[in-house]
């Protein structure tokens, strides 16, 4: 392989066009994803995480556009490819999973026959061979007799077994990028550690590498090998997972650390409340001045209320956008 | 239960009426046409002539056999031709808004503004009689419906998840429309047609009476109507055994349009529930 990175994003700035004018929904996101690599966004509902995936395929529509930065994949700049230049790369090269199980499988159609499309689609196979491929995509995701199961409509799969076939689907054309947006949210805690279990596991075989997107940091550093945190908008802190969870550097990574059940102190848990940082997060119209995170900073000093951070490399590795942080 | 009557009635009427045109050279007494023979004018209903017989001795029960091939071919194929113009048109403007959106909006709205039986008129005036004309004058004037259909239908469709999924997915514009929208539409757009295949007949025999249609000596049941009309009091049997084929069948498929929306419509399935 070369030493190109998979992916790269330099100075990314989304806008979002209100009718009136442009804000940005999110500005100065720049990031690497290494082949085979784990990749993990964390922050809070609304931070712009979903956006930037969207950036990432293609896919962002009006209201919301690219309004500046770079992104690369497989070192060939992609933000302003051809429709059919992208249509390309999704769901071929790069692969996306949902939130929704439930919704993310057309009803009328049999599994098996939207995971063979994959293989028509991208693969130029005939049905003939799809479908027998897509038996072997099902199985590959443990979907116990997958010859029965490929004909099956979605309404007749639990909740885990249609992120599997989500999952079979994303992994049919062998991406080289599977992204994960909050993959697990509607199922159960014990389903949820399966499929993604299943998921690292896949990915890690075929050397896949995977952007995961959610909200729980918990989850996203134990699947990840280094960990970007937003909020509002930027990226304040990218590290490596150990790192993040022993010395987080930015006063709001440090209190979504402080805000995790930890292991070990689960007796504690039912005693004491857990840490919840104080405030809101600030409406993508009315982002403050200065660092975003000032409101609701104790540390926040004059400069943060009036000129935004720009970011500090860390000695260990990673960065961090804060003019205090530890 | 009601519902299943609607369906069974529908069905077999309906069915009925394509064995009948299907069959019609096996189960004729004699030939439409040739078989005009002065001695037998006229003859009222009899075991012989079992639907009577017309001022040119012709067997009417033959010759409303036969008729049904000129009704159905119309009704089926005009009806067939009106769906996937309403579907592509309304599909494509729900999938894509826009300035299409807004043309066919447009095109929509004409085409509801004038009455389509008078559009195919015009159309038939031109074209002059005969079976193709038919076809293409109610098959280009009755596509309104299915077409508002389709658009709504792909307006709600395209924000469903699996939509954006196969977008996500690389799918294109015109895969998405096939293989995501069309099969999860196709409910109450079948349900449409069906109702549509019924005016058609109608309309069929509306162009025949007024001598548009498929041009004599061959019998269509409106045809047969309009050569019935001076003798509606002295043989009524020429106007009624037509005029009961027509509603026969009409009735048919709006008994089975009726009862497809039952079963194929979501919301009147929830409703049931
Ligand atoms: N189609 C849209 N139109 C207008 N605003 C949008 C649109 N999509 C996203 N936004 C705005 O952009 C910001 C970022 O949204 P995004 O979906 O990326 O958040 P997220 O981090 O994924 O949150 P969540 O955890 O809830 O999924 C939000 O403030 C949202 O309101
Ligand atoms: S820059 Fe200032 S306000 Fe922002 S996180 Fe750091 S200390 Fe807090
Ligand atoms: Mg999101």
């Amino acid at each position: 392989m070369t030493g190109v990175p998979l992916v790269e994003v330099e100075d990314l700035r989304i806008d979002l066009d209100d009718g009136s004018r442009r804000v940005a929904a999110a500005e100065g996101i720049s990031f690497r994803i290494d082949r085979g690599e784990t990749f993990g966004l964390v922050g809070e509902s609304g931070c712009g995480k979903s956006i930037t995936a969207l950036a990432l395929i293609g896919l962002l529509r009006p209201p919301l556009s690219i309004g500046g930065g770079v992104i690369r994949f497989d070192g060939k700049e992609i933000q302003h490819l051809s429709a059919a230049g992208q249509r390309e790369l999704r769901g071929n090269r790069i692969a996306m999973i949902f939130q929704e199980p439930m919704t993310a499988l057309n009803p009328v159609s049999p599994v098996g026959r939207q995971i063979a499309e994959m293989f028509v689609l991208h693969k130029g196979k005939s049905w003939r061979e799809a479908n027998q491929l897509a038996v072997e995509s099902l199985a590959s995701v443990r979907v116990p007799a997958p010859e029965r199961r490929v004909n099956d409509y979605p309404h007749q799969l639990s909740g885990g077994m249609r992120q599997r076939v989500m999952i079979a689907i994303a992994l049919a054309c062998g991406p080289d990028l599977l992204i994960a947006d909050e993959p697990t949210t509607a199922l159960d805690v014990t389903v949820q550690a399966e499929i993604i279990e299943l998921m690292r596991n896949l990915c890690a075989e075929r050397g896949t590498a995977i952007l995961m997107i959610s909200h729980d940091l918990g989850l996203v550093a134990n699947v990840c090998r280094r960990v970007a945190v937003m909020y509002a908008g930027r990226i304040v802190e990218e590290r490596g997972s150990a790192d993040i969870f022993r010395a987080p550097s930015h006063p709001y990574t440090q209190g979504l650390v402080a805000s995790l059940p930890r292991l070990g102190s689960r007796a504690a848990l039912g005693r004491t409340r857990l840490k919840e940082i104080a405030g809101v997060v600030p409406a993508i119209t009315g982002f403050p001045d200065g660092c975003r995170f000032n409101p609701r900073c104790a540390q926040a000093t004059d400069i943060c209320r009036t000129v935004a951070p720009h970011t500090d490399v860390l000695e260990a590795g990673g960065f961090v956008r804060c003019y205090h942080h530890a | 239960m009601k519902l299943r009557a609607n369906l069974v009635i529908g069905g077999s009427l309906f069915a009925l009426a394509i064995i009948v045109g299907l069959l019609a050279p096996w189960l004729a007494h004699t030939d439409p046409v040739m078989d005009a023979n002065l001695m037998n004018a006229e003859e009222p209903p009899s075991w012989t002539w079992w639907f009577g017989t017309d001022g040119q001795g012709r067997d009417i029960y033959s010759r409303v056999l036969y008729g049904a091939r000129v009704s159905l071919t119309v009704g089926i194929v005009s009806q067939l031709i009106n769906s996937v113009i309403g579907v592509a048109l309304g599909l494509s403007a729900g999938y894509f808004g826009g300035w299409w959106d807004d043309v066919v909006n447009a095109l929509t709205n004409l085409m509801l503004a004038i009455p389509s039986l008078i559009f195919a008129l015009a159309i038939m005036a031109v074209l002059g009689p005969g079976l193709t004309s038919l076809l293409i004058a109610l098959g280009l004037t009755n596509w309104s419906f299915t077409c508002r259909l389709a658009r709504a239908s792909a307006l709600s469709l395209r924000n469903q998840g699996y939509v954006q999924a196969a977008t996500v997915l690389g799918y294109g514009d015109l895969r998405i429309m096939i293989t995501q929208l069309l099969p999860n539409m196709l409910g109450p757009i079948v349900v449409i047609g069906t109702l549509g295949m019924g005016s058609a007949v109608l309309s069929e025999a509306a162009l025949s009476f007024l001598g548009l249609g498929v041009r004599p000596p061959f019998p269509s049941w409106g045809s047969m109507l309009s050569e019935a009309r001076d003798q509606i009091t002295t043989a009524p049997w020429l106007s009624l055994f037509p005029g009961l084929a027509i509603f026969l069948t009409v009735l048919g498929l709006n008994l089975l349009g009726d009862g497809l929306r039952d079963i194929l419509d979501p919301h009147s399935r929830s409703r049931r529930t």
